[in-house]
């Protein structure tokens, strides 16, 4: 078996990794490189619990080969916040309770962040589309929603 | 509000409020630390070779191959496991994480690995031969009862079940009062009709997953996600003949439970691995695995009986319910039988449960287990009889409806309870006249839940710099550190920010149950507040030695211990802080705790009203409105209170309208995926709106209510009647997918 060596950024850090070809970028991050901030909840795409951005793209890191990750802007949930200052997605959960267990929320952030990058003033139905690939199985989704919303606005209140 | 007689507290300050939740900040960073996300030095992977048959003798399992393998570490069978005997309760849990002589369902485990990688384990259990001989299975409840259904158990039915009744029914149930036949004579109008629910998985986004340690010396430690570490050591314990006192079990993070980890899968094997092999072990499940082989709940057929006078009198209620639990006797239809008709004051009330077994993954509770199909049998019922009379679907309920003083049909007498709060509540929101569109329909329901209070112990710590931790035993599934916090702060009179909870592991602290039956803010907040007391208590005690008093002469009253009575402003207050930062002087530290098995739980009742709309052409239906209406007692937390009314609710529009679990002819499960098997997601729902009533409990200090189960029972209803009433057709098995209404339209 040949190991691949990787370089690329994470969060705005260089790092190298060796994977195996098999492995996925999710394996990479959590097994390798001690991020386990991404959570497998599927391994299959259909969670969304995973995702992270690859050059500015909302994907899936479970179902990304470690391998691809090569030259690339990597960013994960450990790179959301600077440093003691929480993005405003991150407090709005706080402060609207739009998390219980908290296994999906990483994914949700991310993602989250994602669309309000492409789309500052979303509609409640687009949010709601944008976020359809992230699973939460406590919240019904409805404070998931309203932090996302009370988010963007203060994000453009703020530009 | 209501505060108990030992209180000094005049007004909530805390409680009532939306504090922040002390997790909040791990959890939003990615930070927290979940079942998988953990390591150890020299850990080995472990996984698990499943069966493929639903339902075969195992004649031999040859592992000689795999062990053989360079990086394979150890591999174990059933035989590695102690032997159970007078305990069938834990026998059947062991029999279900390892297989015996027979493999019981699809995805029963056989064989587990422990490998240096997981590439290696993943091609060792290829490696594993195991001869099966495939016997005939059955998956459905009706056909699991016939005489002539292949049989999973000898001789297990135990004495309530008659002897003519087929092989795989194992327990009968029957509660209620009155006299039926006399009662259905009184009726304008009898209704029959059967119900039938799928079964469906609790779907927690996080696998269940371990890292267990087995030193030589039978030391044992082991991390896992459950809702009770509690549970998992004991039960783990006696499956490797191990003391409780040699297992620590740590609780991690928990990434949803609603029932599914109040019991074992991979633990036991993980303990077993790592004792055959010397070396810390770590399993995770993939989702195929969550689903094939943890979970699910019961799949069932319900009769259902019931007699109305024209004006909206009940005369009669009679149900009939088949639950089958998969391979082991324990489904929930003892809880179906008992709360199907709790929500109502009946004269004449009989329910029969019957307990079957099929080759189906044993069942594990799912919040108000048993309840929500039991609801949707009668909840359904109910409509139909009052629309057919055109009576106010709420007006029925409240002309029937349970109150203080009611003798439930399940044999309890009610203490103060709020299901007609919760009615008439609904009945004044504006939801309720709000007008409807073609295609649209509205539903209500009502639903119960018993909650529960359980063993709990609590300690109490107050640091030299007046800070304070509290040390509970129960998983934090939805923000409890917080409701902990809030009440520990608020019976001590200090600030939130001052208080820190955290959750021990089962060596730092007495006994807890697991979490479940709605009991943490119920039971561990009286442990809680109890210990608060006995902290108080104390610290009275030392503010009364440094002025020379007596103790009785001392009381606490705004975060301070005051001299009282004769004494009364004789001395300036002293501050919790002050007091601890001279503990060492007047006796030592300081702090209080509270064992309890705790009792008072005070039931729950809820009112759902939904609005639906049905696609005549493709039969899908879309929820376009939704509130629920439930009594919390005292809500600690208002925003975790609505969270696990929308949770729940949304739960239950899932398991009404797509979740189901599909079997194959041959028995195995078709859909074990989250594509296949699919989950509500943000674009297929509204907000859910919640009115949060409080009755308060008699049976605890602030009269919380547990407040996480009660939600998910009338869903199921309530959208089968708003569906129903779109559709114009009566809705009668669950989920009501696409094509389901479909045909229920294009045959009605």
């Amino acid at each position: 078996m040949n190991k691949i060596h990787v370089t690329t950024k994470i969060n705005g850090d260089p790092v190298e990794y060796l994977c195996d070809p098999e492995d996925t970028l999710l394996d990479v991050l959590r097994d390798q490189l001690g991020m386990t901030g991404s959570k497998e909840g599927c391994g299959t795409g259909d969670c969304g619990a995973c995702s992270v951005t690859v050059n500015g793209r909302l994907v899936c890191s479970c179902l990304m080969l470690g391998a691809e990750a090569s030259d690339c802007e990597v960013a994960t949930i450990e790179g959301m916040a600077d440093g003691e200052n929480l993005h405003p997605l991150q407090k709005k959960f706080i402060e609207h309770a739009a998390l219980q267990c908290g296994i999906c929320t990483p994914g949700i952030l991310v993602a989250a962040r994602s669309l309000l990058e492409r789309n500052p003033d979303p509609t409640e139905e687009e949010a709601r589309y944008w976020l359809a690939g992230n699973l939460c199985r406590c919240t019904g989704y409805d404070k998931i929603i309203r932090a996302v919303m009370d988010a963007a606005a203060e994000m453009r209140e703020a530009s | 509000m209501a505060l108990d007689s030992d209180s000094d507290i005049k007004q909530f300050k805390i409680v009532g409020t939306r504090p922040p939740r002390p997790d909040g900040i791990d959890k939003v960073t990615g930070r927290a630390r979940f079942g998988a996300d953990v390591t150890a030095p020299g850990m080995l992977i472990g996984l698990v070779l499943r069966s493929p048959h639903a339902h075969a003798r195992i004649l031999g399992i040859d592992t000689s191959e795999a062990e053989a393998m360079d990086g394979v570490h150890a591999v174990v069978t059933r035989a590695d496991f102690a032997e159970i005997e007078d305990d069938d309760y834990t026998a059947d849990i062991l029999d279900n994480c390892m297989a015996g002589e027979k493999a019981l369902y699809d995805g029963h485990a056989v064989a587990a690995i422990a490998a240096s990688s997981g590439a290696i384990a993943r091609k060792a259990l290829k490696r594993i031969r195991v001869e099966y001989e495939p016997l005939p299975h059955v998956t459905d409840v009706d056909a699991a009862m016939q005489p002539d259904a292949p049989v999973l158990h000898q001789e297990r039915a135990n004495e309530t079940v008659p002897p003519d009744m087929g092989g795989n029914v194992m327990a009968r149930y029957e509660f209620g009062h009155g006299d039926i036949e006399a009662g259905l004579n009184k009726a304008d109008r009898v209704l029959e009709r059967t119900y039938r629910t799928e079964a469906t998985h609790q779907g927690y986004i996080e696998p269940h997953a371990c890292l267990a340690q087995v030193g030589p010396d039978g030391q044992a430690d082991l991390w896992c996600c459950t809702q009770g570490q509690y549970m998992v050591r004991d039960t783990c314990a006696a499956m490797l003949g191990l003391k409780q006192g040699q297992l620590r079990v740590t609780a991690s993070e928990i990434g949803g439970g609603f029932g599914g980890k109040t019991t074992v899968f991979l633990e036991p094997l993980a303990l077993v691995l790592s004792r055959k092999s010397g070396r810390p072990v770590k399993m995770v499940m993939s989702r195929a695995e969550v689903l094939r082989a943890s979970g699910p709940t019961s799949s069932t057929s319900i009769d259902v009986r019931m007699g109305m006078t024209k004006d909206g009198r009940i005369t009669s209620a009679f149900a009939e319910l088949r639950y089958q639990g998969g391979a082991y006797p324990g489904s929930p239809v003892e809880f179906g039988a008992m709360s199907a008709f709790a929500p109502y004051e009946l004269e004449n009330v009989k329910t029969i449960g019957w307990d079957v077994v099929a080759n189906r993954p044993k069942q594990a509770a799912y919040r108000a287990p048993g309840a929500p199909m039991a609801a949707f049998a009668v909840e359904s019922a109910i409509d139909e009889l009052a629309r057919g009379f055109g009576l106010d679907p709420l007006d029925v309920r409240l002309k029937n409806a349970a109150r203080e003083g009611t003798r439930a049909s399940h044999g309890v007498t009610y203490m103060a309870i709020g299901l007609e709060a919760t009615v008439h509540t609904a009945k004044n929101h504006p939801h309720w006249s709000a007008p409807l569109g073609p295609n649209q329909g509205r539903g209500v329901a009502c639903g119960f839940w018993f909650n529960f209070g359980g063993n709990t112990c609590v300690s109490l710590n107050i640091t030299p710099d007046g800070t304070v931790n509290v040390l509970e035993g129960n998983p934090d599934i939805g923000g409890s550190r917080a409701s902990m916090s809030m009440m520990a702060a608020e019976e001590l009179g200090i600030p939130y920010d001052k208080v820190r909870t955290v959750i021990a592991d089962t060596a730092s602290l007495g006994l807890n149950d697991v979490t479940d039956g709605s009991r943490v803010t119920f039971a561990v907040g009286l442990a809680t507040i109890e210990a608060a007391r006995a902290a108080k208590r104390e610290m009275c005690k030392r503010a009364a030695m440094v002025w020379g008093i007596e103790e009785d002469a001392v009381m606490w009253e705004d975060g301070a211990a005051r001299p009282a009575g004769p004494n009364a402003g004789e001395y300036p207050p002293m501050s919790l802080a002050e007091i601890a930062a001279i503990a060492s002087n007047t006796g030592g530290p300081i702090a209080g705790h509270h064992e309890v098995n705790a009792e008072g739980a005070g039931v729950s009742f809820a009112t759902h009203m939904v609005d639906a709309e049905v696609d005549p052409e493709t039969g899908a239906a879309k929820i376009l409105r939704y509130t629920v209406f439930q009594d919390a007692g005292k809500a600690v937390h208002p925003d975790f209170v609505e969270g696990q009314f929308q949770g729940g609710a949304v739960q239950g529009i899932g398991w009404a309208l797509n979740e189901e679990y599909v079997y194959g002819e041959d028995g195995t499960l078709q859909n074990a995926g989250f594509l296949d098997y699919r989950v509500p997601v943000a674009s297929d729902l509204p907000m859910i709106d919640t009115v949060i009533l409080e009755i308060p409990n008699p049976g605890h200090p602030y009269g919380v209510r547990g407040v996480g189960e009660t939600s998910i029972v009338p869903p199921l209803a309530a959208v089968a009647n708003a569906i129903s009433a779109a559709a114009g057709v009566r809705m009668d098995t669950i989920p009501m997918s696409p094509p389901r209404v479909l045909l229920a339209l294009r045959s009605g």
